[in-house]
């Protein structure tokens, strides 16, 4: 089967910030409704898919929701002031394009800093090009959110663009519904909110679900660049089986079962063990009487930057583990 | 079996935070001599069941965690060496020239490396090392170790249990595993006491990281109320009177705001009726213990925290009194024994 | 198994003697004198069927690191001060054995709950720690420890890995070991041996052993150095593990003799014994005093490398010690061939 890189690009291309994931959860519908038999939009906007089985419930989630900027100001001359959503760093962001939902787009700058160590989101704006107030908030208003304009690119190995964290890992869940042939389990695909924000989403979608066994698909970091933080995570080496983050620590009988079918199947594979960050599974374990969960990671450079790039082998070895967990009867 | 017995197979077994079904068979064998029904819940909390005489109308939950700090491994180097993280909160400093083993496909020994002192000038000595700087030489090369152990496996100090003078013992992860031994002796005081309440003890798991096991196994079980068993700070020169309790004076009673009052009275009362010997802790908010997550879980469960006290905390050579173990177990035990369903209303009100 | 129980035996810099007591029992029977000196260093003579010849000392000291209790406060916790060169972040979070009836004691640690923001990135005095024994008063303590008391680290001897051995006091006790084999080997030749009291202190045992001797040539028999690590240059790594006997060039003490040097490499390449250069100036040992008593004597220094001395562990390879044994076999004979 061939790498879709079309809906890689549309995936990551459509808007949706923490809190406002209304446009990139109509996309994933669409995308998926012919392949599952029920699916549902809770309260909070996780978008839930059910592709029902008479045996265990699995939930497999993938957050939708980007990290971004929100409005917090607009100035006499038509700057734009703002917070970030999510982890949003200032050095990233200096000289970037963003995009609001209605299509405005800006370019974030920094006043002159002596010092550009010293820089903080609240020494930055964005600039419209609106020429004062007035003219600016006819295109934007306080509380809106805009984020990185999209720029994707690919070649052979890779593909490089802002937000595979997480489109990426909905694109895995895609990919990996549409492979799979029917199967025992009683399957719930959710693509959850506000996962940047603090695992929101999830928390509230697994509550509801109460599944048996919990699986995030989420990007992880690398340490396979030049003086790189020792990591043993790296790009073309396969997906990642998490053992640890800073939100979990994986079950041990969702982690093994991974690991054999990673084995079982010749998916190439490596385990990580990452020193901070979380992800929906952290939340998800955590539900009610507890869910044994496990993470499928695809390793990524550059997390929460413009230029996000991980692997197209990785990204296949991800879409089969995934595959193979969600048709073994669990 | 001795309550020490049991707490010396505890500490010297291993059980980092994820990886506490490894001591799953002896919490199990231990809990089960002594109460109604046994369990491991889905996540690998042990629970165990002992019924009282008023058929489930009160049910008392009490907690302490099997889990243990330690480390994994991150990343196994060209040379063989083993870099590794921690899980739980390790001051770096007390794990240079440590033995640990690497618990692989089968278990490993290694020492946690530095530079010898020689090849340093003395201002070096004067830096602590990082962890992140530290590595576990296992005596294996990179293709030999590859084959034993992987990326993900836990790493545990190795530590006998030792005996010092006075009842005391030394040894790694009595926190908790104390409070485990603690537990166990309560159910056997609790063999000699007619209770009403139902009570269940629960051995946690991942008190250390995300509190998991309590937030979990208090959902399940929906008690009226929940006990953390923990460690508190045993006094020593270098720590106040404030933070500090001593050694064999009986457990702290933690007071704060994790803490519900009226329980607390009748424990102290409890306390004060059998002669068993207590003190006050005093913490602010949510305690750092499963009383944090038991408080919190459904629609609220009033909570208590009981404190054994425990010296050099989060070290390999952790020291405590057995006979504060016996007395947390007693108060425990006629604490139970106390709590009739009638009276909850009153109890419980502010 | 030797080498397990003289690692296990305690010998603190200026209480060697468990570890005396255990090379005397060892030797009875296979050497022709033994003796105690005055300041307790053993000295061991071996004789050759045609004596005559010059006389090779070849020594190995039998102390290492520890500490020493200086103190009891109030509450019973034993204050100590170190005994050689001892890392003092090296201390924290250990199990410890107090004097002669090797009382358990530990050394602990501020919680790192009640740290302040990184207080765990300062290094702790050796003043600010101390040895818990679990006494309550110091009355109590008194009855068990006295002030004075040695105390040793109480790790054991293990094999470990691919043929490596993990034990404390390596550092010289592997010295000891190889000593030990050479005395009682078959080999027909005049040595003496010295194990020798106090090196870790200031090479103390050392110069009125080589008095007393008055070696033309003598072997210091060691376990030095050995660091390596992924980031460092080839340089920096003083001896590489498993790569055969540490030869010395220069230390602290000595500027080892180049001519016998020289006939060392030869000997070993003649044999086809791996070796290596030490490949660092600092440290020093017994040859430091031992070159420059009487009229002074040539020297050699053959080392096992031993990763992380002076701390509670130490490890060195099972090979690096068979061919150090070869190498000072083949030493031995050379010399009393005359060759050397």
């Amino acid at each position: 089967m061939g790498f879709n890189v079309e809906l890689l690009e549309k995936l990551v291309s459509v808007y949706g910030p923490s809190g406002d994931e209304s446009l990139i959860s109509a996309t994933i519908r669409k995308e998926i409704s012919e392949y599952v038999d029920e699916i549902t939009t809770d309260s909070l906007g996780n978008l839930i898919a059910r592709k029902k089985g008479e045996g265990k419930k699995i939930m497999v989630s993938a957050h939708m929701d980007q990290i971004g900027f929100i409005i917090t100001d607009i100035d006499k001359e038509g700057f734009l002031r703002f917070g970030n959503v999510g982890g949003i760093s200032p050095d990233i962001s200096l000289s970037q394009r963003v995009v609001f939902k209605n299509g405005t787009v800006g370019a974030i700058f920094s006043e002159p800093m002596e010092k550009s160590s010293e820089r903080k989101l609240e020494n930055m704006y964005i600039d419209i090009g609106a020429k004062d107030k007035e003219e600016a908030e006819k295109m934007v208003a306080i509380g809106d959110m805009c984020i990185y304009y999209s720029s994707f690119a690919h070649n052979d190995n890779v593909v490089f663009t802002p937000y595979l964290d997480d489109r990426v890992g909905c694109f895995v869940a895609i990919e990996a519904l549409k492979r799979l042939s029917n199967t025992d389990n009683d399957l719930y695909f959710v693509f959850s909110v506000q996962e940047e924000v603090g695992l929101r989403g999830a928390r509230t979608a697994a509550y509801g679900i109460e599944p048996d066994f919990g699986i995030a698909v989420d990007v992880t970091a690398h340490g396979d660049t030049p003086k790189a933080k020792r990591f043993a995570v790296g790009l073309h080496k396969g997906v990642a089986i998490k053992v640890k983050d800073n939100s979990i620590i994986t079950h041990p009988s969702v982690r093994n079962s991974l690991i054999d079918i990673a084995k079982a199947e010749n998916i190439t594979y490596q385990l990580e063990v990452l020193e901070f960050g979380g992800t929906d599974s952290g939340a998800i374990h955590l539900t009610k009487t507890g869910v044994p969960s496990g993470v499928i990671s695809i390793p990524t450079r550059y997390v929460h930057s413009t230029v996000e790039m991980a692997s197209k082998d990785d990204i296949e070895s991800s879409i089969a583990l995934l595959e193979g967990y969600l048709s073994k009867k669990q | 079996m001795e309550t020490k017995d049991l707490l010396e197979i505890l500490s010297n077994g291993n059980g980092v935070s994820g990886f506490e079904f490894n001591l799953k068979n002896e919490i199990i064998d231990a809990f089960g001599k002594y109460t109604d029904s046994v369990r491991l819940d889905r996540l690998g909390n042990i629970i165990a069941h002992k019924k009282g005489s008023g058929n489930g109308a009160v049910k008392i939950l009490m907690a302490a965690h099997m889990d243990e700090i330690g480390f994994m491994v991150t990343d196994i180097d060209k040379k063989g060496f083993i870099h590794f993280t921690n899980i739980g909160g390790i001051d770096p400093r007390t794990i240079l020239a440590q033995e640990v083993t690497i618990h692989g496909k089968e278990d490993i020994l290694g020492l946690i490396g530095s530079k010898p002192p020689h090849l340093q000038d003395q201002s070096e000595q004067e830096k602590s090392i990082k962890m992140e700087d530290m590595i576990i030489d296992t005596g294996f090369d990179k293709e030999a170790l590859s084959e034993l152990i992987s990326i993900g496996d836990s790493i545990t100090v190795n530590r006998k249990m030792i005996s010092l003078l006075n009842n005391r013992v030394s040894g790694k992860a009595m926190d908790d595993r104390a409070g485990v031994a603690a537990l166990f002796e309560t159910m056997k005081e609790l063999e000699k006491i007619n209770h009403h309440a139902d009570v269940y003890f629960v051995a946690t798991i991942q008190e250390e990281v995300t509190m998991a096991g309590a937030l979990t196994a208090t959902y399940g079980i929906n008690p009226d109320i929940g006990i953390a068993v923990d460690v508190g700070f045993g006094r020593t020169p270098e720590l106040n009177n404030s933070n500090s309790i001593e050694m064999g004076k009986g457990p702290g009673v933690l007071l704060g705001g994790n803490i519900h009052p009226g329980l607390r009275k009748r424990l102290v009362a409890v306390a004060g009726d059998y002669n068993v010997p207590v003190q006050t802790n005093v913490w602010p908010g949510p305690s750092g213990t499963d009383a944090r997550a038991i408080q919190i879980t459904r629609e609220g469960v009033p909570a208590l925290v009981l404190s054994i006290p425990l010296r050099y905390m989060h070290t390999s050579v952790e020291v405590l009194d057995l006979k504060d173990v016996s007395h947390t177990a007693k108060l425990l035990a006629f604490f139970s024994a106390s709590i009739e369903e009638n009276e909850m209303e009153g109890l419980l009100c502010f | 198994m030797l080498l397990k129980k003289l690692t296990e035996a305690s010998g603190v810099s200026g209480n060697e003697k468990e570890v005396r007591d255990l090379i005397k029992h060892t030797l009875e029977g296979y050497v022709d004198e033994i003796k105690t000196d005055r300041i307790g260093n053993l000295i061991v003579h071996k004789k050759e069927s045609n004596p005559g010849g010059k006389r090779l000392m070849i020594a190995a000291h039998m102390d290492e690191v520890g500490l020493l209790v200086k103190d009891i406060d109030s509450s019973g916790l034993l204050k100590f001060m170190p005994v050689g060169g001892i890392d003092k972040r090296v201390l924290v979070s250990k199990t410890v054995s107090i004097g002669e009836k090797k009382l358990p004691g530990v050394i602990g640690a501020k919680p790192i709950h009640l740290q302040k923001r990184n207080e765990w990135s300062k290094v702790l005095d050796m003043d600010d720690l101390y040895i818990d024994i679990g006494a309550t008063s110091k009355e109590e303590a008194e009855k068990h420890v006295s002030i004075g008391d040695y105390v040793a680290f109480d790790t054991s001897y293990m094999e470990m890995g691919n043929a490596t051995i993990k034990a404390k006091a390596l550092d010289d006790r592997v010295g000891c070991s190889l000593l030990i084999d050479i005395l009682k080997s078959d080999i027909d030749a005049e040595i003496y041996g010295a194990f020798t009291v106090m090196e870790e202190v200031g090479l103390v045992g050392a110069g009125p052993a080589a008095y007393q001797i008055k070696p033309d040539m003598a072997i210091v028999l060691e376990g030095t150095l050995c660091y390596e690590i992924e980031e460092l240059d080839s340089h920096q790594m003083p001896t590489l593990l498993g790569k055969g006997p540490a030869i010395s060039l220069i230390d602290r003490t000595t500027v080892y003799d180049r001519a016998l040097r020289d006939q060392v490499v030869k000997i070993a390449e003649k044999n086809d014994i791996p070796y290596q250069y030490r490949k660092t100036s600092m440290g020093g040992n017994d040859s430091g005093k031992i070159h420059i008593t009487g009229t002074g004597c040539t020297t050699t220094g053959i080392s096992v490398p031993t990763r992380y001395i002076h701390s509670p562990l130490s490890l060195i390879s099972k090979s690096d010690y068979d061919n150090t044994y070869k190498l000072v076999e083949a030493i031995v004979k050379e010399f009393e061939k005359g060759a050397i």
